[in-house]
């Protein structure tokens, strides 16, 4: 469904990618693990087109979607989740949710219900603005806004950082619905073992700017293992 | 009584003017942090267009005023979007400097097809009496149309989908280029629909001002200051800054002189931002547009 060749990128001066190959099957969900600065998030903004890439070439579903702007990409269903929830602070819940499927020509109410009755933490919410959810119920409400869109490829990352616990059940619980109900294929980032491993079907170490191994997620409950892949601990 | 009345007109009056005169400067400075320095210059692009279009071409001055001047102008915004303010998105000193570029330059093209001459247009319509006093029939209507106005851009934000997603482009660009929203155009759409109102106000205040290729001067003080005293919700924070200083230009015009309206006016924006340093809707109405 998505492929990666070769991709590399940089901020500014300094090259973070150095050559990533990865490839997506549909139904698939996929875990990237690795520690902080090692590419993880500048991955995923790559593949939906928010960093340029340098070199390398990245097809969904068959077509070279290198150059194509966000939006473009956005458009063939590829839905992104950003590090840091990214919620429009004085707009409503509700309207937050809207801009998720704003350029489509479907009935609103139709997909605010449906969006609703898999996230029903947010019902209450919906007059609200923005900024004043918590980052647990922002993060929800990031989720069931790139879900309005009705991807088939959703790029999450770390939706686990600064959470509650409890949230984080909810989000494990809400995200296996979801993959059984609407056939998501899922790139996940994350830090959290626990997480991606209850999530993930493989799971992808990224060190430096590029993959240095796979493993199942059933590997990650021996810290030993980890330890020797990533460099953390469990 | 006639007095009080006459007052309260000309204080409605002063309030419309100023809103007017600001309701462009709201969207491209207020929403899109654009330092539109050339706004004076497009109000005057759309004042010459009224008095071409009612003099030389020999239109209808409503049809002129309400139609005309807002599409030449808004055409002309989205020439300058694209060909340079695009490059300065997220630049505020940067826009300053190009927008004040292009006024010179506005200025420049102006004075050379027009020359450095008053020219003017007679406002529509009689006037009636107020006991002892006349009062120009146009005045009324302008203080109508400027209600109008704000009711409409303010329905365009809050009730239309286009609203909703030039409101989400502005407060996060990035977040809604992955939800599918092609920035670039919601960029330049909003940025022409600013640069229309300001046209529309140059039209609709040409009767009652003196059209010459430097008037857009007077205009640009003014118009920050309100739309900064405004604070983050553009459309509601200008009404009510137009509202505070249209009223203490207006009674200070009345009572001493027009230099004194404008002094007043500015002591007044320094104490209010000194107050409210985010501006009235950075502390009141916060979730207002």
């Amino acid at each position: 469904m998505l492929s990666a060749e070769g991709i590399r990128a940089s901020y500014g001066r300094i090259p973070i990618l150095h050559g990533v190959d990865l490839q997506v099957a549909e139904g698939e969900f996929v875990g990237i693990l690795g520690h902080n600065g090692m590419g993880k998030t500048t991955l995923l903004k790559t593949l939906i087109g928010l960093v340029k890439t340098t070199d390398g070439t990245i097809t969904f579903e068959g077509e070279t979607i290198t150059r194509e702007p966000p939006h473009r990409r956005n458009r063939r269903g590829i839905g992104y989740v950003p590090q840091g929830r990214e919620i429009f602070p004085n707009v409503s819940v509700r309207d937050n949710l809207r801009l998720g499927f704003a350029v489509q020509k479907v009935d609103e109410q139709e997909v605010l219900d449906e969006v609703l009755e898999e996230f029903p933490r947010l019902k209450p919410l919906l007059d609200r603005a923005g900024r004043v959810l918590s980052g647990g119920e922002q993060q929800i409400l990031a989720l069931a806004r790139c879900l309005c869109g009705r991807p088939r490829l959703i790029l999450l990352d770390e939706p686990t950082e600064g959470i509650q616990p409890s949230i984080v059940e909810e989000i494990v619980e809400i995200l296996k619905t979801l993959q059984a109900r609407r056939k998501l294929t899922v790139v996940l980032v994350e830090q959290n073992l626990d997480f991606i491993a209850e999530l993930s079907q493989r799971v992808l170490i990224i060190q430096r700017g590029q993959f240095t191994s796979e493993v199942s997620p059933s590997q990650l409950s021996d810290p030993d293992l980890v330890a020797e892949f990533v460099g953390m601990g469990g | 009584m006639d007095t009080a009345a006459l007052l309260i007109i000309e204080v409605l009056n002063g309030i419309a003017s100023l809103a007017l005169a600001c309701a462009g400067l709201a969207i491209i400075f207020g929403m899109m942090r654009v330092i539109n320095f050339a706004h004076g210059e497009f109000m005057m692009l759309g004042a010459y267009t009224t008095v071409v279009c009612t003099k030389t071409l020999g239109i209808n001055i409503w049809v002129s005023m309400l139609i005309i001047s807002p599409i030449v102008v808004g055409i002309i915004g989205v020439i300058v979007e694209r060909t340079f303010i695009r490059f300065f998105y997220g630049r505020m000193i940067d826009t300053l400097i190009a927008t004040w570029g292009l006024s010179l330059l506005l200025i420049g093209i102006v004075t050379a097809i027009f020359g450095n001459i008053i020219e003017g247009v007679s406002a529509p319509m009689g006037s009636f009496e107020v006991g002892v006093y006349n009062v120009a029939q146009y005045r009324m209507v302008l203080i109508g149309i400027v209600i109008l106005l704000f009711i409409g851009v303010f329905l365009v934000l809050t009730r239309t989908k286009l609203g909703l997603i030039a409101r989400g482009t502005m407060q996060n660009p990035a977040q809604a280029s992955v939800l599918g929203i092609s920035t670039q155009r919601v960029y330049m759409v909003t940025f022409a629909v600013g640069a229309g109102l300001t046209g529309l106000a140059g039209g609709l205040l040409a009767p009652i001002s003196q059209v010459i290729p430097t008037a857009g001067a007077a205009y640009v003080a003014q118009t920050f200051i309100t739309v900064i005293t405004g604070g983050t919700g553009a459309v509601t924070g200008t009404l009510v800054a137009s509202g505070v200083f249209g009223t203490v230009r207006q009674l200070l015009s009345y009572e001493f002189t027009p230099v004194l309206g404008g002094v007043g006016l500015l002591i007044v924006a320094v104490v209010m931002l000194r107050l409210l340093p985010q501006g009235i809707t950075g502390k009141i109405f916060r979730r207002s547009l």
